[in-house]
């Protein structure tokens, strides 16, 4: 499905992005930091949470940019502050070449009716006291864009595109599945036909034969509305599927980025390659044959994110630079232009890693 | 398991039953769960009655002749000067110690105490839930300040305050009103802020600000519904204090000003009394006890209503029922007392 756009060369990083037209997004260095304040009565700044530190990022009209990275890399934080529900701490976010960079309220009010966000956990993301009807009618209250009557049929269509029962209108979420519910949330983020939706881990609360749905669902309407989408996931054959571009994150910075194919096929980054290996392969055959690459320690606090490239404690492939230098995000030789890598020592082509770090193989 | 056997279940789950299109709220369960609930409603009827009791005071008066005022030194006093026992010379509950007519006048009373109840309770609900409201979700320096206010409020001796004030000023309705409304709204202010602090945090409220809602419509719309539970049963449960509360002030001689008469004034001049006119104490402080009462019972059953784990729908027996009710109303009553 996405198969034919994934081949188009997709450049994910232009050097002049504010002039070019296919460019919805660019994000621009963007800092968040939550500060740690000290217990007692004066609640002291005693240190940072370096939940995004510094990435920089395209979305392209649309097309879709997958966004992975563990738990705690800060993917979420960076989709807030590009969506603005929370301001960032410096960097700047551009939407159409506007800087949209920690605007007031009203400001922001006619850019929310082009970025929306889809949530993670469709449970926590409706309201339990209100019906359908009303949280999907909810954007054209704010928006003051239709009302009554108008808002009702509105609401139903958008129901019945996303694959709900119109007649619904009336139920509240309780009443609905997982995969109904999350629905809901679609239709929610489509109903003022925005430019960019913000999927926050849309589908790793459904079960798989669910995901499959609400991912052809989004696709679908991609194709109908020329969505944009921000995708961000945990599962990589997830991301594989619907996107474009990949960006993989740890721990607040980008590791490596690129076009489908060359993250998959050609990583350069030792903890992509980590990561995909990691990922549960459906042949079993190829999963027996498969390296796994099995990383040690745990990621480390944000708070101390480690000196120099902050993967070293745990790559396979460290040495003295690492600790010392911060490798700068660039193409590496080889590579086509759009695919970059932060990393002094990239994987090269049939390297097996596994034989730096410890090796298990099932 | 097949996959396609999967896939066929996963669409059956996804169209799901097109028959029933009502939803069924939270209030529809509650309110069956509600009817359900014998002590509940059998508190609304005794509410319901002491309403109609007071709204037919000026029928009661025309029926007997007797005006709220009017005392009859003739008939309404016996040859010693003291009150007449109920059913002498057609005063069905009896004669108060000038002589006025105690049924009128309890009837007139329960115009006033139940007034000053529900009027005192809708003010301070909606001063509480609006000023625990912007303290909740706003946080920060409005909170910190709007938290005080409540501590400091909490903390008056309210008497004090009323002595204070009936010395001041005359005594009068709208300074009871505004003395009982005073130290209500804090209790009420207090939970919602608790409510507010936690469901702000909640994934639909960020969904709600994504799509560019602004604080007054979020607090309004979108985080009220989810407190309207607790502040109905807070609100049932605070309109018995309030009557209470009026009957306390004007038992003082801070109340409600003479000669109009309210619950607690007639027990207040009833004291003196007591010995030798029973009835002078025993209906006025019979009414007041039996709607504290039914308030209070029907403040518990709306809890309970509440409470999703009160299955008492579908539950079998009755006997099961009652057991479950007593329970659940203990640990109610223990999880409120803790939060106020």
């Amino acid at each position: 499905m996405t198969g034919t756009r994934r081949e188009q060369p997709v450049d994910a990083f232009p050097t002049d992005a504010s002039l070019d037209e296919e460019v919805l997004v660019r994000v621009d260095g963007l800092v968040k930091y939550f500060p740690v304040r000290g217990g007692g009565l004066i609640r002291r700044h005693v240190a940072n949470v370096q939940a995004v530190d510094g990435v920089s990022l395209t979305i392209r009209r649309g097309q879709t940019l997958g966004l992975v990275g563990e738990t705690g890399c800060g993917k979420s934080t960076l989709a807030r502050c590009i969506a603005g529900l929370i301001p960032a701490t410096a960097g700047k976010v551009y939407f159409e070449g506007k800087d949209i960079t920690n605007l007031s309220r009203r400001a922001m009010q006619p850019f929310r009716r082009e970025i929306q966000m889809i949530f993670q956990d469709p449970y926590g993301s409706l309201n339990p006291r209100r019906r359908v009807g009303a949280i999907i009618g909810d954007p054209y209250a704010v928006h003051k864009t239709a009302a009554g009557a108008e808002r009702k049929k509105a609401v139903q269509e958008l129901m019945e595109r996303v694959g709900l029962n119109p007649e619904h209108f009336n139920r509240f979420p309780a009443e609905f599945s997982g995969g109904q519910r999350q629905r809901i949330g679609v239709a929610r983020a489509l109903a003022l036909r925005p430019k960019l939706i913000i999927c926050d881990e849309p589908v790793s609360a459904l079960d798989v034969s669910i995901q499959a749905q609400v991912l052809n669902l989004l696709a679908d309407l991609q194709a109908d509305f020329g969505l944009s989408y921000l995708f961000i996931a945990h599962d990589l054959e997830v991301v594989r599927h619907v996107s474009n571009a990949v960006t993989v994150m740890y721990l607040g910075r980008i590791a490596e980025s690129g076009p489908g194919d060359q993250i998959y096929e050609h990583s350069r980054h030792p903890y992509t390659s980590a990561l995909l290996s990691a990922a549960p392969a459906a042949d079993p055959d190829s999963a027996a044959a498969r390296q796994r690459i099995i990383l040690t320690g745990d990621v480390p606090s944000p708070i101390h994110p480690p000196a120099g490239c902050r993967f070293h404690p745990r790559c396979p492939k460290a040495q003295e630079l690492c600790g010392q230098t911060e490798p700068v995000l660039e193409t590496k030789a080889g590579d086509p232009s759009t695919h970059l890598t932060a990393c002094h020592y990239p994987v090269e082509a049939g390297e097996i890693l596994a034989r730096a770090g410890r090796r298990e193989s099932r | 398991m097949s996959v396609t056997e999967l896939e066929f279940q996963a669409k059956a789950v996804e169209s799901a039953p097109e028959h029933a299109i009502e939803g069924r709220s939270q209030w529809n369960l509650t309110w069956r769960r509600l009817r359900a609930d014998r002590v509940a409603v059998a508190s609304v009827v005794v509410i319901l009655l002491v309403i109609a009791f007071a709204l037919s005071a000026p029928l009661i008066a025309s029926l007997t002749h007797h005006g709220v005022d009017q005392a009859f030194p003739n008939t309404g006093l016996d040859v010693n000067g003291s009150p007449v026992a109920p059913g002498v010379h057609g005063f069905i509950l009896g004669t108060d110690d000038i002589g006025r007519d105690l049924l009128v006048r309890i009837a007139y009373g329960a115009q006033i105490s139940l007034f000053v109840g529900m009027l005192t309770t809708a003010i301070a609900t909606i001063a509480g839930v609006s000023l625990g409201l912007i303290a909740g979700y706003f946080g920060g320096l409005v909170d910190a300040i709007l938290a005080r206010v409540i501590d400091a409020a909490l903390a008056f001796p309210f008497i004090v305050l009323a002595l204070a004030l009936a010395a001041v000023f005359h005594p009068s309705l709208s300074i009871v009103i505004g003395v009982i409304a005073f130290f209500s709204w804090a209790g009420i202010s207090r939970i919602v802020r608790g409510q507010t602090l936690s469901l702000k945090e909640k994934e639909y409220i960020e969904a709600a600000r994504s799509l560019g809602a602004g604080p007054w419509r979020i607090m309004f719309i979108d985080i009220l519904p989810n407190l309207l539970g607790p502040v109905l049963v807070l609100a049932t449960l605070y309109i018995p204090t309030a009557v209470v509360f009026e009957a306390t002030l004007s038992f003082l001689g801070i109340g409600i000003p003479e000669p109009a008469p309210s619950w607690g004034n007639i027990l207040s001049e009833a004291q003196t009394y007591y010995q030798i006119a029973w009835w002078y104490i025993v209906f006025p402080s019979a009414v007041l006890l039996i709607t504290t009462l039914a308030f209070n019972l029907l403040g518990d059953g709306i809890r309970d209503a509440m409470d999703p784990r009160t299955e008492r729908i579908f539950a079998g027996g009755k006997a099961a029922q009652r057991r479950r009710k007593r329970s659940s109303s203990k640990a109610a009553a223990a999880a409120v007392s803790a939060g106020s």
